[in-house]
């Protein structure tokens, strides 16, 4: 056979791999797996009806009471609320740090207890709103003790012995005591 | 030196032509095997955000309660109604879903159980007490109140 002066007749397609890899990469990026990430909440056990219920006294000072109504009004140890709730922490922190030196404050981290109250009409946006802003509080308060910045704190890995060791440490004198007492039945 | 290579009959190149099939099989492969969502939901979805959350370890001990508006107002109402196992339903059935929901996982594991509680924040708390009240009698006492995340300021 003669060979032909004139350019192959194929079609270059060294590029279509190129292509196809481009668009394999885009979808494998782009495809989100649903991840759950929330916050974590232990719900305490069903009340044993045979059991008589004990009165736990606690001191007035050691309780840190979050009350919200059926209209998402919030009342913090008695007095409404109308700051943004992000101004919740700091009370939150000197509460739970106070050690006894102010009087109308907790004892100890140890006794502080905080005590979240909703209606059966609060809005559940208002409710997931003070818990994180709780939660973040006394994370806060963890990851300074640990030494690292609150992302860090939030992204520590669990499984590293060290570092679980000294954060359950912290815990067990700064325990999260946070209740969440059952909603009053007004609203709704 | 062109006058040497002309020399050898055969082609040096490799042939690739068939390097895109190989890959579009992959793209197939993955574009038909990615399951978007595994629940057909019957409720509309705006989760609430949070800053501080948590990942769950053990995905196959998670059961999922949805809570939000029905899609269908005309048909159910335009009140918060509670799906799971891909039905509504209400509080009282919660109860049995979460024992069905244990018979699947391994013994050892049952009492581990994490319910996700994907609920759209337009709801009242009503409902979600009534639900985590059947919870704690179903003794599937960790939940998990699924959020969104929230940058810090």
């Amino acid at each position: 056979m003669k060979k032909s002066k004139r350019a192959s007749a194929e079609v270059n397609a060294g590029s279509m791999a190129d292509i196809a890899f481009l668009l394999l990469i885009f979808f494998l990026v782009t495809t989100t797996i649903a991840s759950d990430k929330g916050i974590l909440l232990l719900l305490p056990p069903k009340a044993d009806p045979n059991e008589e219920q004990i009165d736990v006294k606690i001191k007035d000072k050691n309780l840190f009471k979050i009350l919200v109504n059926s209209s998402d009004r919030v009342l913090v140890n008695g007095e409404p609320w109308t700051q943004p709730l992000e101004n919740l922490k700091p009370k939150v922190q000197e509460f739970v740090l106070n050690n006894g030196r102010k009087e109308d404050l907790s004892e100890s981290p140890k006794k502080a207890i905080v005590s979240f109250k909703t209606d059966r009409g609060t809005s559940y946006e208002k409710f997931i709103g003070i818990l994180d802003v709780l939660h973040l509080s006394y994370n806060e308060i963890y990851a300074k003790k640990m030494g690292m910045t609150l992302e860090e704190f939030n992204n520590f890995d669990r499984k590293d012995a060290d570092k679980k060791d000294k954060y359950d440490e912290i815990r067990k004198t700064i325990p999260k005591q946070i209740s969440i007492a059952e909603p009053s039945k007004i609203g709704n | 030196m062109s006058k040497f290579k002309k020399k050898t009959g055969t082609s040096q190149e490799i042939p690739t032509s068939a390097l895109p099939d190989i890959i579009f099989m992959l793209l197939f492969f993955f574009m038909v095997t990615t399951v978007m969502r595994t629940d057909d939901l019957l409720i509309t979805q705006k989760l609430p955000q949070a800053s501080q959350l948590s990942k769950i370890e053990k995905k196959s001990l998670v059961s999922y309660i949805f809570i939000g508006t029905p899609k269908e107002v005309t048909k159910y109402g335009d009140e918060p109604k509670i799906q799971a196992n891909g039905v509504l339903m209400e509080p009282e059935d919660i109860a049995l879903f979460v024992e069905q929901e244990k018979t699947k996982l391994p013994e050892s594991d049952r009492n581990k159980i994490t319910m996700s509680m994907k609920i759209s924040q337009e709801a009242k708390m009503g409902i979600v007490t009534d639900v985590q009240e059947e919870l704690k009698k179903a003794n599937a006492r960790k939940i998990l109140y699924a959020s969104t995340p929230k940058l810090v300021k």
